[in-house]
């Protein structure tokens, strides 16, 4: 283990206009946590991982990544290009909506193949084993690979784009609802799926979910946003077990029994 | 005989926001140490506070004052203002806990329910398995289960596989919550067993036993709990 964070994010800020979108966030993720930032629609989580991940560009606050080679890099001062090169090498980034995530017109080979071509490398033969054994890992059967996502069911789609994601080895991975509008037997399969693939391959991701079932299941960290500000931090099993803060009381008192 | 693990003037109290912020205070002064080698049992009523000490011990609950000290990386920690990345550590390398209930986690086998903790401490996944094999075995949980996930089982079934899994760690100190509350009598004797070869080895454990002959057969050292009761020492 090393003793130094993966990403330093540092009284992170986005406003849009006059409203709050995230307001002074601060945090360490280190390699192999899975942080979970929880909270209802509209508490600024979202947005804080659109900023985190470079997609959006925040007011004001900072955010250092440690690269490769062990320097870090502030992320908002690198070129448009170096930002494109990380997120296609050492970032994934898994949309709730796999249509986002995914080339719908091409095949299932191909999304996978791609971001393998997109780092380099060029054997026809290497990049579609890869991509066999990528999409024996999400379970999806070889004789499916050359048909398109369209024809995938929306489980299959959000395994497919886990897929694509993890095939360049990536170090940070953020997750907006991964598993949101599956059914819930699709839903424990991915789960499953995922927590596998993160422990095995020592994966740092940020997982954005309102589904505290899921934060408890993924993270070993856990942020609760409300109105755009983080109201109670800590261990994820500590947050859910010991709510200190009123808001996160709530959340956890709403949550249903089955 | 060491003592890895020093509680000292601990408090802690829950304060309810949602009604109109009453504070519920569950005990004050809490002060106790525990050693390698020996089983010490807290006792006391149900609603005394037994639970909320071992969570707060093992970093599940938050800690409102005092110190929780704990041997870790050849140094002394304060648990109680930890970080949590420290306490993930603390929990890898020191402390484990068998809790009440089993969390079962959706289309994992029984077997790799009591696997998994020594798969995240990097051992082997087939070496894993047959020590995991080995303890449902000497639990007797029958072999046809072990390849099924555990949502479905008894509640006896169920807190033999978590059972399973707490003892299956090497952890120096092991707290323990009511581990024999669903077992029939063949099964307590077993745990009595697993309790005593941890002893041997070394481990300093903490439990709550409601089964007076499960406490009479494993404790060294009882610590009632109602010396701690909030408003005690004040009155």
């Amino acid at each position: 283990m090393t003793d130094e964070p993966l990403l330093r994010v540092s009284a992170l800020s986005k406003f849009y206009g006059p409203r709050v979108g995230c307001d002074n966030v601060s945090f360490d993720l280190w390699p192999g946590e899975v942080l979970a930032v929880v909270g209802e629609s509209g508490s600024g989580k979202t947005t804080l991982l659109n900023c985190l991940s470079t997609r959006l560009l925040p007011s004001s606050g900072t955010a250092s990544y440690r690269m490769r080679d062990g320097q870090f890099r502030e992320l908002y001062r690198m070129s448009e290009a170096e930002r494109r090169f990380l997120m296609r090498t050492d970032w994934g980034f898994v949309h709730q909506n796999p249509a986002d995530g995914l080339r719908m017109t091409v095949s299932a080979g191909a999304n996978v193949g791609e971001r393998l071509m997109a780092v380099g490398d060029r054997h026809y033969g290497k990049i579609r084993a890869t991509a066999v054994d990528w999409l024996s890992r999400v379970e999806i059967d070889e004789d499916r690979i050359d048909d398109e996502p369209r024809a995938f069911s929306g489980g299959m789609r959000q395994r497919l784009q886990i897929a694509r994601n993890l095939v360049t080895g990536p170090r940070l991975v953020f997750m907006d609802e991964p598993t949101g509008g599956l059914d819930v037997s699709v839903q424990a399969r991915l789960l499953d799926l995922l927590r596998g693939l993160v422990t095995d391959l020592g994966l740092a991701a940020i997982v954005v979910t309102h589904d505290l079932a899921v934060a408890r299941l993924l993270s070993q960290r856990m942020m609760v946003m409300k109105d755009g500000r983080v109201v109670e931090s800590g261990l994820t099993d500590r947050v859910l077990d010991d709510p200190r803060a009123p808001y996160t009381q709530l959340l956890v008192s709403s949550i249903l029994q089955v | 005989m060491p003592t890895p693990l020093v509680v000292s003037d601990v408090a802690k109290s829950f304060t309810m926001h949602l009604r109109d912020g009453i504070k519920l205070p569950v005990i004050a002064s809490v002060s106790f140490s525990i050693k390698a080698g020996e089983c010490t049992v807290l006792g006391g009523p149900s609603g005394a506070g037994k639970s909320s000490i071992l969570k707060m011990l093992y970093g599940n609950y938050a800690v409102d004052e005092g110190q929780i000290i704990v041997m870790h990386d050849d140094g002394l920690i304060d648990l109680a203002t930890a970080s949590p990345r420290t306490v993930l550590a603390i929990r890898r390398q020191m402390i484990g806990y068998v809790s009440q209930f089993l969390r079962t986690v959706p289309r994992v086998s029984a077997l790799d329910v009591v696997a998994e903790p020594l798969v995240e401490r990097s051992e082997d996944r087939e070496s894993a398995r047959g020590k995991a094999r080995a303890l449902l075995a000497q639990l007797n949980l029958p072999e046809k289960l072990w390849a099924l996930p555990p949502a479905t089982f008894s509640g006896g079934e169920q807190q033999r596989v978590n059972i399973a899994r707490g003892f299956i760690t090497e952890h120096p100190i092991l707290l323990l919550d009511e581990p024999t509350a669903s077992l029939d009598a063949r099964n307590r004797d077993v745990v009595i067993e697993l309790i005593a070869a941890k002893k041997a080895a070394g481990v300093a454990l903490l439990g709550i036993f409601h089964d007076h002959d499960v406490r009479e057969a494993v404790a060294d050292r009882i610590i009632d709990v109602t010396a701690f009761a909030p408003g005690k020492i004040a009155a």
